[in-house]
């Protein structure tokens, strides 16, 4: 069990003149509308709890209105809850003075900006530097390692640039390696890559995921796209007009949606690209662990289908089926069960997103094996399976 | 008097009332004048010896070393060679019709003037930018500053005062201060909102988000306000010369008693040059400051 780093609890937030005297209408549960109505506060958040890890990226989705922007500005105090506990490694947030806030915003997280909020009379490199310059850092070390980020996300020689002069997907980099800059173990991205185009975006999460690989950072992301999340998301948590509807893991949120609207998000999503493998298969069932063709026979004869994979020791073998053990027994019953007489079949890895075992799976005359990295059989994907799951949102 | 003539006539103050009230007023204010007035004067004593102090030196300076460092100045701010060129001219031209003395003593006020305006009117507008409050306090006051006339604030400055630099200085910048101080606030109210989340976000202390982000964005307009200040100044120092500030608004005010016309234009002109001098090379430099600045809206 990995630790929980970021913990919100009973968080509340509503927007207005004097929101501690209407809190009870909250708490009796009336909607954001009506309370909206009845006294011209917004509800912007309403009873969340949360549990970020350390390590994971942590998706935040939702309409636009439904309060991920509110919700993620909590984390660094951006903006104060009316009512809640936000704790941080533990120690709560809301109890920090000025100073404590400061360290806190200097050295814990760092966030990328929906409209990247660079600063626009900087130099790219000043840019990047600029939140080791806020605390206090030599200019020289400072620069040196604003220069070895930018590398990093790719724009070295664009050090003396300014942020006008950057289309908008490199200033974005600018607004990551800004962030990466610091060190901070918190990386809070608010629609970071809502404002680029299709194909700039999937570079963006591409880079994104990289770097994680190696920096294990622990990243609250915010976006309003569930393709995005998917991709991203170790874990994803779904907001409507403030409140979270359902959490969970990516597959656990497209294949058990928890109410309509999450279903209207899971609708539009292309599973085939969003799902692996591992996620739909079936339990492996005919599995023919005989040695010899007379055992491997009989075993098969137990099952419904004609057909069983061939497993031992080492993991998955290959296919072999009735009428090619038939043949076998009647040549020889006691020989082993050797490759001679298996279909050798490319089994598929339980990784693999379901867009790219398509082709396969409909050709094969059976269904086909799934593998784990180890080589153990894990699993089956049938056409029907396939057919089931991406036919299902229409 | 019968009761209904308020209906055709405005029920107005008694003469005499209003002669009291005007007599305890001056007598207060006279009384308050007599008190302070040293004192006050005295205040401003550091003021006064470095507007003289200056006025001393660019009146010694040779006035080819004048003319150069000013023309260096202008290519330096704007980095054209046509501004320095131009600056050069006008200036063999004021020294040619013999006013180059009073160009010299108009340039060291409304140089001390303009100072004294930043030095005061760019705090105050960042007090203003930080609080509605304070904003909606000072603004009818500037409203009062940049209406009432000139002259009706000269009376009480140079009852306390008495006539010389000293009043003359703060009647220019009283009318001149109030640009520098809106522009500031609205320089500082209208820092895109975006970037000055990110500075919180990264944890600038409010000094660093006024110092790194607010006064640098804030630039272009907070220059615009300091060259309408400089711009004003300059108008008033025909009127401030009514109080005996030396300068090229002297002239200008002898010729209006006695209808010179000539002297009158020369000076008008002179001003005039000054005033194109200084508004071009104040605009060029926030220019070339800004540069990189530009086309943000549009990308
Ligand atoms: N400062 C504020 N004062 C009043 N209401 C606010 C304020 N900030 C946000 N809200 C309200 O809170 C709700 C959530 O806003 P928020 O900006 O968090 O939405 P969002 O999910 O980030 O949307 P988007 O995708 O458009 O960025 C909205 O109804 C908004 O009107
Ligand atoms: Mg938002």
């Amino acid at each position: 069990m990995a630790d929980v780093l970021i913990e919100i609890e009973n968080l509340y937030k509503l927007f207005g003149r004097s929101p501690a005297k209407y809190m009870p209408l909250v708490h009796a549960g009336k909607s954001k509308d009506e309370i909206l109505a009845e006294t011209g506060h917004t509800l912007g958040l309403k009873d969340i709890n949360l549990q970020i890890k350390r390590g994971e990226i942590f998706v935040i989705m939702g309409l636009s209105g439904s309060g991920k922007s509110t919700l993620i500005r909590h984390f660094n105090r951006l903006i104060d809850p009316t009512e809640g506990v936000i704790r941080v490694e533990g120690s709560d947030v809301m109890q920090f003075d000025k100073k404590e806030l400061q360290h806190f915003r200097r050295h814990k997280m760092s966030m990328v900006f929906q409209r990247f909020g660079l600063l626009p009379h900087k130099s790219v490199i000043d840019n990047v530097a600029y939140g080791l310059q806020i605390q206090k850092v030599s200019s020289n070390e400072a620069k040196a390692k604003a220069k070895e980020w930018l590398e990093t996300v790719g724009l070295s020689g664009y050090e003396d640039q300014y942020p006008s002069q950057l289309s908008g997907g490199q200033q974005q980099r600018v607004g990551l390696a800004r962030a990466l800059c610091t060190d901070a173990e918190i990386l809070l991205m608010d629609e970071a890559f809502s404002a680029l185009d299709p194909l700039i975006r999937s570079e963006m999460q591409d880079q994104l995921i990289k770097l994680q690989e190696t920096l294990h950072k622990t990243i609250v992301f915010i976006t309003h796209d569930l393709d995005e999340a998917l991709r991203l998301g170790d874990r994803i948590a779904i907001l409507k007009d403030g409140e979270i509807v359902q959490q969970g893991e990516p597959e656990d949120i497209l294949l058990n949606p928890a109410t309509e609207y999450v279903e209207a998000f899971v609708r539009d999503v292309n599973r085939a690209r969003a799902l692996t493998v591992e996620t739909v298969m079936k339990d492996p069932a005919c599995r023919i662990t005989a040695e010899t063709i007379e055992e491997a026979l009989k075993q098969m004869k137990g099952f419904k289908q004609d057909y069983g994979y061939v497993v031992n020791a080492d993991g998955y073998q290959g296919v072999v089926t009735e009428e090619a053990l038939k043949e076998a027994y009647a040549d020889d019953k006691t020989a082993d069960l050797t490759e001679d007489i298996m279909e050798e079949v490319d089994p598929l890895e339980e990784g693999a997103v379901l867009e790219s075992v398509i082709p396969c799976t409909l050709e094969a005359d059976f269904p086909l094996p799934v593998v784990d990295d180890a080589g153990n059989l894990t699993g089956r994907l049938s056409r029907g399976t396939l057919s089931d799951v991406l036919g299902e949102r229409a | 008097m019968a009761e209904s003539s308020w209906l055709t006539e405005f029920p107005q103050l008694e003469r005499a009332d209003l002669r009291d009230i005007r007599k305890s007023l001056d007598a207060g204010y006279r009384e308050f004048s007599r008190e302070y007035g040293e004192l006050i004067e005295s205040f401003f004593d550091p003021l006064l010896t470095f507007l003289v102090w200056f006025e001393k030196l660019l009146l010694a300076t040779p006035w080819w070393l004048v003319i150069a460092v000013i023309a260096g100045l202008a290519y330096f701010a704007s980095r054209s060679w046509k501004l320095g060129l131009g600056v050069v001219i006008s200036f063999m031209l004021i020294g040619y019709f013999g006013m180059w003395d009073n160009t010299m003593r108009t340039m060291s006020i409304i140089l001390v003037c303009t100072l004294m305006a930043i030095a005061l009117g760019v705090p105050i507008g960042i007090g203003m930018a930080r609080s509605d409050r304070t904003q909606s306090l000072v603004t009818p006051i500037l409203d009062v500053m940049q209406t009432m006339p000139a002259f009706v604030y000269l009376i009480p400055v140079v009852m306390l005062l008495g006539i010389g630099k000293i009043p003359g200085v703060i009647a220019v910048i009283i009318y001149a201060i109030p640009p520098v101080i809106r522009l500031t606030n609205l320089g500082i109210r209208l820092v895109d909102k975006d970037v000055m989340e990110a500075a919180t976000a990264y944890g600038a202390s409010p000094l660093q988000r006024l110092m790194g982000v607010q006064l640098p964005l804030a630039m272009p307009t907070i220059m615009a306000g300091i060259n309408q200040t400089i711009m004003m100044s300059l108008s008033m120092v025909v009127i401030a010369s009514m109080i005996g500030v030396k300068g090229l608004g002297q002239p200008v005010l002898k010729s209006i008693t006695n209808q010179y016309f000539t002297l009158g234009l020369l000076n008008g002109l002179a001003i005039v040059a000054l005033a194109i001098i200084f508004d071009r090379v104040s605009q060029a430099y926030a220019k070339r400051a800004q540069e990189h600045m530009k086309g943000l809206e549009n990308g």
